[in-house]
């Protein structure tokens, strides 16, 4: 290597370096200064009562896939709202004593929140997770239903996250993840492909 | 010639010039792919153990004063301007920004430097904690301040060493209380990192063994951690029993087996044929995994008249484990105990071994037969070049994933058993670079009484160890 080469080669090092010093100092920079999207769009207030055709896709233990359910219930306008709605009406399935898919007694949705970009973000309270059965298939059952249920109603809708009590938790009850986000496409590979509702 | 004639030419001022350019640019590399590890300091008490940023002020360490007392008891604040009026329980404790005299019941304590107020959070030096906080917490507190580790109180965990012979060459290490330390394994070195356990030094910081495989234990300390660093002359990897409580470091298997027992060559092509096809994987890779799920503390569902799910699982893996090795597939069980493992630590024993499948096993009264499931990855993640992100390692092994769960579904319902195959949200699949799959295991048609009958689970066991012993073509695979 002549002296010329060697100094092109030192100064692309130098140069490379440089570039790769002044990258990390700022995703540095980045990393300090990102902001956690906030969930503080403003709620608005309960539906007025006006009634939706809706498709709850509801888990059946028996055969161990979810049933879409067609029902007629208040949705609100506001999208959040909407998906709190849903949610609540999915509980009041499960919490009904001849339910295919029993969960705990005082289950219920704390909030939902819907965050760019397709983001949605379901709080659960803790008697919903703390009551939770314990089981692959059966938290998996009920993960995919909240997540069918939102997503289908809701247009844009991509991926799904579930809090408990406003705190992200490892597990639903041992073994569904719930660190993760849900992404809607690939949730039925947990528990099969649903039927399409007019099946 | 002409390469030959400049470089003749080259002055030792040029040269000189091109090597401090290289040196500084290979400096400039690694600063800049390695930032600076923070600083930490961790705090050990019979209430928590917790670790807290470190925060450089003028050229001294500092650390939050409400942060540090908060998880230990009642801390209110009251400011008054800047002046700072802390109660930690029942004392009060007054600090002024810029005054190294803060003021505990009227009383002045020296803190060596300044008190610092910073984004609405008070710090004082960390060297002032020794003086400070005995008084605050009314006890002893016993401060490593080289390594930043401050324990209160009678907070400690003592270990002890030694090389037992079952199995052959392990280093056993034996603590007071259940740790749950982070492993890592370098070339000729395994090393356990106790970041929220208040590991204490031995009375000496290195220990020798006699030992072919392990030679010696190294205690130190650093950051807020302490470190015990195990030195091997082959490839070491770690498992916990007793609770949490005991470690043993023996060499991998990959170094044992392969004198005990010789595995078959991986298969040659005949006649032209592919040795595999994607839907039947052949794996070079040698060792099965069996991990029984849950385990001490941790007691996953319950089954029945109050049976816990760990101990289903934990008999059921030993089942398997017997029906391998009939088969002459080599099979390592991750938890042979009640012990209880995070599913970091069961995802990292089992890559340091690079098993060829691991399986991971469940067990619930709902539906009947056997449920496999393959890793459901979230998309939501992104490796950075050659990094994979932990929650997405299992990703390029997702195929044979579902090479081993179609192997074993068609053996299982061969015998009649109901099998159904699905994706899960279950860790730790998603973080096993090998074909991974979990495995739930339900009652039969007879009842849920029967899940934990012998029969049963032999009958299962059986179906699934032959599916195993398929993917592997070796001596006596199959029935």
């Amino acid at each position: 290597m002549n002296p010329r080469q060697l100094v092109i080669t030192v100064v692309i090092l130098v140069a490379a370096s440089l570039g790769m010093a002044l990258y990390a100092w700022r995703m540095q920079k980045h990393a300090r200064t990102t902001v956690p999207a906030a969930y503080s769009g403003s709620v608005a207030p309960p539906a007025s009562g006006s009634t939706e055709q809706a498709t709850l896709f509801v888990a059946d233990d028996s055969s161990g896939e979810l049933q879409p359910q067609q029902a007629s219930i208040p949705l609100s306008e506001d999208r959040q709202q909407r998906a709190q709605q849903l949610v609540r009406a999915l509980l009041n399935i499960y919490l009904d004593k001849n339910s295919s898919h029993p969960i705990a007694p005082g289950s219920d949705v704390r909030d939902a929140y819907l965050v760019d970009p397709g983001i949605a973000v379901i709080d659960m309270n803790s008697a919903f997770a703390d009551g939770h059965r314990s089981g692959i298939l059966v938290e998996d059952l009920t993960v995919a239903s909240l997540v069918e249920t939102v997503a289908q109603n809701i247009p844009g809708i991509l991926r799904v996250k579930i809090l408990v009590n406003g705190q992200e938790r490892d597990t639903l009850a041992g073994h569904a993840d719930l660190s993760i986000l849900y992404d809607v496409p690939s949730v039925n590979q947990m528990v099969g492909p649903s039927p399409s509702p007019s099946q | 010639m002409a390469v030959s004639r400049s470089s003749s030419r080259c002055s030792p001022l040029v040269k000189l010039a091109v090597n401090l350019g290289a040196v500084f640019a290979l400096v400039l590399l690694i600063s800049a792919a390695a930032p600076p590890e923070e600083k930490q300091i961790s705090i050990y008490s019979n209430v928590a153990n917790y670790s807290l940023p470190v925060t450089a002020e003028s050229g001294h360490d500092y650390v939050g004063i409400f942060e540090l007392l908060e998880p230990l008891g009642k801390v209110s604040l009251k400011t008054s301007g800047k002046q700072w009026n802390l109660h930690y329980n029942d004392v009060e404790c007054d600090f002024q920004p810029g005054s190294d005299i803060a003021r505990l019941q009227n009383q002045p304590v020296p803190l060596g430097t300044s008190f610092v107020l910073r984004n609405g959070r008070g710090l004082v030096p960390v060297g002032a904690l020794t003086t400070l906080l005995p008084r605050l917490l009314g006890g002893p507190v016993n401060f490593h301040e080289a390594a930043r580790r401050l324990f209160i109180g009678d907070a400690g965990i003592h270990f002890t060493a030694q090389i037992k012979n079952n199995p052959p060459d392990a280093l056993e290490i034996n603590f007071t209380a259940r740790v749950n330390p982070s492993i890592s394994t370098e070339p000729g070195k395994l090393v356990l990192v106790f970041t929220h356990d208040p590991v204490l030094p031995p009375g000496t910081t290195v220990l020798t063994f006699s030992s072919r495989s392990i030679t010696s234990a190294t205690y130190s300390e650093n950051n807020g951690s302490a470190e015990i660093t195990i030195a091997g002359t082959v490839p070491l990897f770690a498992s916990f029993s007793n609770n949490g409580k005991t470690i043993s470091v023996q060499p991998a298997p990959q170094q044992t087996a392969s004198v005990t027992s010789a595995p078959k060559p991986p298969p040659t092509a005949q006649n032209g044929q592919p040795i595999a096809s994607p839907s039947h994987p052949v794996y070079s890779r040698y060792y099965i995994v069996v991990d029984a799920a849950h385990g001490g503390a941790e007691s996953g569902a319950t089954l029945g008249n109050q049976l816990a799910e760990k101990d289903v699982t934990l008999a059921f893996a030993r089942r398997l484990r017997d029906e391998l090795e009939v088969r002459n597939v080599p099979v390592i069980l991750l938890r042979d105990s009640d012990a209880t493992l995070t599913t970091d630590q069961r995802a990292s024993t089992s890559n340091q071994l690079h098993p060829a499948i691991y399986l991971c096993i469940h067990a619930s009264t709902q539906g009947h037969g056997v449920r496999l499931y393959t890793a459901l990855v979230s998309s939501g993640y992104t490796n950075r070049g050659p990094f994979l992100d932990w929650r997405m390692a299992q990703t390029p092994f997702l195929s044979s994933s579902q090479g081993a769960a179609n192997a074993i579904a068609v053996e299982l319902e061969k015998s009649h058993i109901p099998v159904r195959q699905l994706a899960a949200p279950l860790r730790p699949l998603n973080n096993i670079v090998a074909a991974a799959v979990a495995v739930e295991v339900a009652p039969p048609a007879s009842g849920p009484s029967d899940l934990t009958s012998t029969a049963y689970e032999e009958f299962v066991a059986s179906s699934i160890a032959a599916g195993v012993a398929d993917l592997y073509q070796l001596p006596g695979a199959g029935r």
